[in-house]
């Protein structure tokens, strides 16, 4: 009887030692002349658990983890006899950090063989583009309006507004465009969404190309991701030979193709214009807007550009039906968003459910504090521009609003924590150390502010005329968010403002009432 | 007389016919549809803040100066890269967008030399304007932080380490000077380079604060591709970019207008003068042929009239062996007239003749040959122009009865096929050719036959259908092309019919499609 054992070949996985564990299997059995057969996948993004390996059995999948080579052995003897194992995690749908999840998005992402399109048809894929291909433009764009879908790489844009804005363009040609730059910190759910079920990025690509009459999509993949380049590639080259990409699409009259395009180490290349030069073989330089990129995208033409969980979370709206997936969250966040739980933090990984968690569930209930044991001091959400919160913030629901209301932002979805040795000024300085580092140059407040930014909070941390250097950063904060031409600059005074809102106490001697100098 | 001080807009003027009304500073004015706020305020009397938009080149949005507010709409956009949109309401000054302004300005000065009183640009720089236009009072970061200015940092105070960020002046092109200590990254001289040039030699070399400006790949301006045409050094507001002759002489003080006469163009020039001296040689944007733009030639090469080896006595020699001598212009004159006359009195009335180069001016060519016809009594006189310009000037003049150009140079503007024969525009008429790339640049297609791949076929982010003739058969590929056009029934017979003679026409047409004329034919 042939196991079948699943090894995820997802980069997180791969960093622990992934490889070397599929490696050891195969010798093992070989050695022991038992017959396995190991499914590479992507990961079920329980991270602490990694590499989590898991076997086919009559009762489901069960899952193992964290698996060493030199655990491989009694696995294996544990496998073929009566399934007990120190490392045994019990049926994996049944671990509980993934059932309260709602994978709407993730479904598929460490079930499957990523590389094979049977498998993503077996597990309910191209369903959405099926039903895509029976509907006009106009009746796919109610589909994605009425969803509620927003655009889910930060900005929060209705991506139904976005597509129509596109499809009512007149061009000769117009693009699709996958933003795969995730260079958040803190953030990996692109990475394993594309490592692990590639082609329901794919199939939403295509499907946002017959709604809008684009024939050529290209996927925009930062440098630092070589195994989603390399998964994306494979899986572009798998849908053409099964007729999803291409000319008649599906054996319908709809042609697109795509195209994987990779990065050069430049975290603003994920702003979406800086992305569209950069694509064109420019400098990566953020371009004025208007004119919008949906009037005048890549190569000047209407363009569609979207995160890639956006484009991942189409599938399922076409499949099932605008309400079923604007039946989750609240208030005007709609849907599932894909949460990234990491920093210091027990529990880290991919938490998928409706939007309306409150922040303190994610943190203290679900990651289960921090992975030191000390104190939960502060969270910071979305990324490296995102707002610092306290404990006292936790009530926050997520959603776009409710964090916005508080001077924060979800951003891509990103969740890092810090315990209480952490030092806030200088986490408001590193806020504009990384303005500093990615800034593309172009406009004043963000090219040069941000090293002003970080020369001043040294003074700051040096205790020279702290209160008066702090109203110069006020000063230089309000100029960066309201003068720089994109978010980079633009939002580089969340984290720091937030900083000196809530932890004020780590910014020098004596809490002085802030002004702004004259 | 004083200084012609030229309006600038800020963005280009745009050229649709619909007009849009607006509202800025309680004021209506009405624009034609795609102008920015910037433009619109500038044309009602109202100057925004601005260091990067010039109207020689496309809005860039990179300084944040020219940020107004818009009712209704949240947060501050900028002016440059806003178009104008009926109804809008728009406020240029108020305390939120001085204090922005300010804190840019803040930004600007903490990475620049102060050294205003001594520098080439004192009176004529916009950076200056601007701080001054903002209030800027002082500058909270203090010198001592991360810069370009110092060549040593003052982080190690006793020996002064080298300030990576420092640059040394370039200036190595003989006529301008590029000082990177007073670069403010505006980026209007590569945008020169590229939208009003189109040599794109120019680039930002580096990311965030290290962006600096760099001819090529951190080459010095000679070494690159650059053709010194000077619309960087126009475009740039600082001293960054700067003319030698300004650095040695100082700001000029009154302008004179006039025509540069190196070649067929005929570009406008400012000439900016100090008294009786040439300060330096600025296009004229209300020049016709021009518009602002200018090359090498007349915009730098002009020091020939003070030139130290310029002949400035007459001189006369017997023989070729023999040294020059100076002597007085009536003995010069008399000299060779006299030589002149011998000469015909031996050899005959017609053996001497003159030759007037197309570069004189129209006046200087009437004299020459008055002096032939009158002085010497033939008419052997000709013009260098008649090798380039007797077949087109017989041409046109049998086809449209004049022999002078058919259109002016704004109407390549509005072209969508260019066609060049017999010419090289890209090295003889450059500021024509620049004008002319940009249209192509914007999708106009160029059909260039030429025997060489010249340098029109040749430029960036052109593309031209090069037919690669052999020389002596333009006759034969141009009839070619005409038997296509009347064989496959292309002629736009309507058009024809209203401007020519049609029986005349149908007698060339026949012509044209004899077999022997189609570009299938071999030819021997």
């Amino acid at each position: 009887m042939t196991m079948r054992i699943f090894v995820p070949r997802d980069a997180a996985a791969v960093g622990v030692g992934a490889d070397d564990v599929a490696l050891a299997f195969a010798q093992a059995a070989a050695a022991r002349g038992a017959a396995i057969e190991i499914v590479r996948t992507g990961s079920r993004g329980l991270c602490w658990l990694e590499p989590m390996v898991e076997l086919s059995t009559a009762q489901g999948r069960v899952a193992f983890g964290p698996v060493t080579p030199g655990d491989v052995p009694s696995l294996l003897d544990a496998m073929a006899g009566n399934g007990q194992h120190a490392l045994r995690l019990g049926v994996t749908d049944e671990i509980p950090w993934l059932k309260r999840q709602t994978r709407l998005t993730f479904a598929r992402c460490g079930v499957i063989d990523p590389r094979s399109v049977d498998d993503y048809r077996a597990h309910g894929g191209y369903r959405g583009l099926e039903r895509a291909l029976t509907l006009t433009s106009d009746q796919i764009l109610a589909d994605v309006t009425a969803s509620g879908l927003r655009g889910r790489g930060g900005a929060g844009f209705p991506t139904g507004i976005k597509w129509k804005t596109v499809a009512q363009a007149s061009a000769d040609r117009k693009y699709i465009v996958c933003n795969a730059d995730e260079g958040d910190s803190g953030t990996f759910a692109d990475r394993m969404i594309m490592e692990g079920d590639p082609f329901v990025v794919i199939e939403g690509m295509t499907i946002a190309g017959i709604t809008v009459g684009a024939t050529k999509g290209y996927i925009y993949i930062r440098s630092e991701y070589p195994h989603a380049v390399e998964a994306m590639n494979a899986a572009i080259v798998a849908a053409r030979r099964a007729g999803l990409l291409g000319k008649r699409i599906g054996g319908s009259a709809h042609e697109f193709d795509l195209e994987v395009r990779v990065g050069a180490g430049a975290y603003v290349c994920g702003e979406e214009t800086s992305l569209l030069e950069s694509l064109e073989g420019r400098r990566g330089i953020v371009r004025a807007k208007p004119p919008l990129p949906a009037h005048k995208g890549l190569f000047g033409r209407p363009s569609v550009i979207n995160n890639v969980l956006s484009f991942a979370a189409i599938p399922f709206i076409l499949d099932n039906g605008a309400k079923a997936y604007a039946d989750f969250g609240m208030g005007r966040s709609r849907g599932t968003m894909p949460i990234q739980l990491a920093g210091n933090i027990r529990y880290g990984g991919l938490f998928e459910t409706a939007f309306g968690v409150t922040l303190g569930e994610l943190v203290d209930e679900i990651g289960g504090g921090t992975f030191t044991g000390r104190e939960v001091r502060a969270v910071q959400v979305g990324g490296p521009l995102g707002a610092y919160f306290p404990r006292a913030l936790f009530d926050t629901p997520f959603d776009y609003e409710a964090f916005a209301a508080r001077d924060g932002l979800i951003g891509h979805g990103g969740i890092v924590v810090f315990d209480d040795t952490v030092d806030m000024v200088k986490q408001a300085r590193f806020a504009m150390e990384f303005c500093a580092i990615e800034s593309c140059g172009k406009c004043t407040p963000c090219r040069i502010g941000s090293t002003r930014g970080v020369e001043t909070i040294n003074r700051i941390i040096n205790g020279e005329r702290v209160a008066e250097n702090l109203a110069v950063i006020e000063d230089l904060c309000n100029t960066m968010k309201f003068g720089s031409l994109c978010a980079l600059g633009g939002f580089t005074p969340y984290p720091v403002m937030s900083a000196l809102k809530h932890f004020r106490e780590d910014f020098g001697p004596a809490p002085a009432r802030l002004q702004a100098a004259e | 007389m004083s200084l012609i001080q030229e309006t600038d807009f800020g963005t280009p003027k745009s050229k649709s016919e619909s007009m849009v009304t607006l509202t800025i500073d309680g004021n209506q004015i009405t624009v034609p549809e795609g102008t920015s706020i910037m433009r619109a305020a500038m044309e009602a009397g109202t100057q925004i803040p601005k260091l990067c938009a010039t109207d020689m080149v496309d809005a860039f949005g990179s300084c944040r100066l020219c940020l107004v507010e818009i009712e209704g709409r949240a947060g501050t956009p900028a002016s440059c890269t806003t178009p104008v949109m009926p109804g809008l309401v728009v406020h240029t000054q108020s305390e939120r967008l001085k204090k922005l302004r300010k804190g840019v300005m803040e930004l600007y000065i903490s990475d620049h030399p102060l050294d205003c009183l001594t520098c080439a640009a004192n009176g004529d720089c916009e950076l200056q304007d601007m701080a001054g236009a903002v209030g800027l009072r002082d500058v909270r970061y203090g010198y001592e932080g991360e810069n370009h200015v110092f060549a040593k940092s003052s982080k190690n105070s006793a020996h002064g380490c080298e300030n990576d960020n420092w640059m040394p002046k370039d200036e190595s092109n003989p006529y301008f000077t590029y000082d990177p200590s007073k670069c403010i990254v505006c980026s209007r001289c590569v945008r020169a380079c590229e939208e009003v040039q189109g040599t794109f030699a120019l680039t930002i070399s580096g990311r965030g604060f290290d962006s600096r400006v760099s001819p090529g790949m951190n080459e010095s301006f000679l070494g690159s591709e650059c053709v010194s045409c000077g619309a960087c050094v126009q475009a740039c507001p600082t001293a960054t970019l700067t003319e030698k002759s300004v650095i040695e002489i100082g700001q000029p003080e009154h302008s004179v207008v006039t025509t540069c006469a190196y070649c067929g163009v005929g570009c406008a020039f400012k000439a900016e003068m100090r008294g009786e001296e040439v300060v330096r040689m600025v296009p004229w944007k209300d020049g016709k042929a021009n518009r602002g733009h200018s090359c090498v030639k007349g915009r730098f090469a002009w020091g020939y009239t003070t030139h130290k080896e310029r002949i400035l006595k007459p001189m006369i020699r017997e023989r070729i062996e023999d040294p020059w001598q100076e002597v007085s212009w009536d003995e010069a004159l008399n000299f060779a007239a006299a030589k002149f006359k011998g000469i015909q009195q031996k050899y005959g009335r017609d053996a001497v003749g003159g030759i007037t180069s197309s570069r004189c001016t129209n006046e200087e060519t009437y004299l020459v040959q008055k002096l032939i016809r009158a002085g010497f009594g033939n008419n052997n006189v000709d013009t260098c122009a008649r090798v380039c310009h007797s077949p087109t000037g017989y041409g046109l003049s049998q086809t449209y009865g004049t022999s002078a150009g058919t259109q002016d140079f704004d109407s390549v503007e509005d072209t969508d096929v260019v066609l060049i024969i017999g010419a090289n525009p890209a090295s003889a008429h450059p500021v024509f050719a620049s004008r002319l790339k940009k249209r192509l640049r914007q999708g106009a297609k160029l059909i260039v036959i030429d025997p060489r791949r010249t340098e029109m076929v040749e430029s960036p982010h052109v593309k031209a259908l090069h037919l690669p003739l052999m020389p002596g058969t333009n006759v034969a590929v141009l009839t070619a092309l005409a038997h296509v056009i009347v064989t496959e029934g292309l002629a736009d017979e309507a058009f024809v019919r209203e401007r020519c003679d049609w029986s005349e026409f149908e007698d060339w047409a026949a012509f044209v499609a004899q077999d022997k004329h189609s570009p299938e034919r071999p030819r021997s």
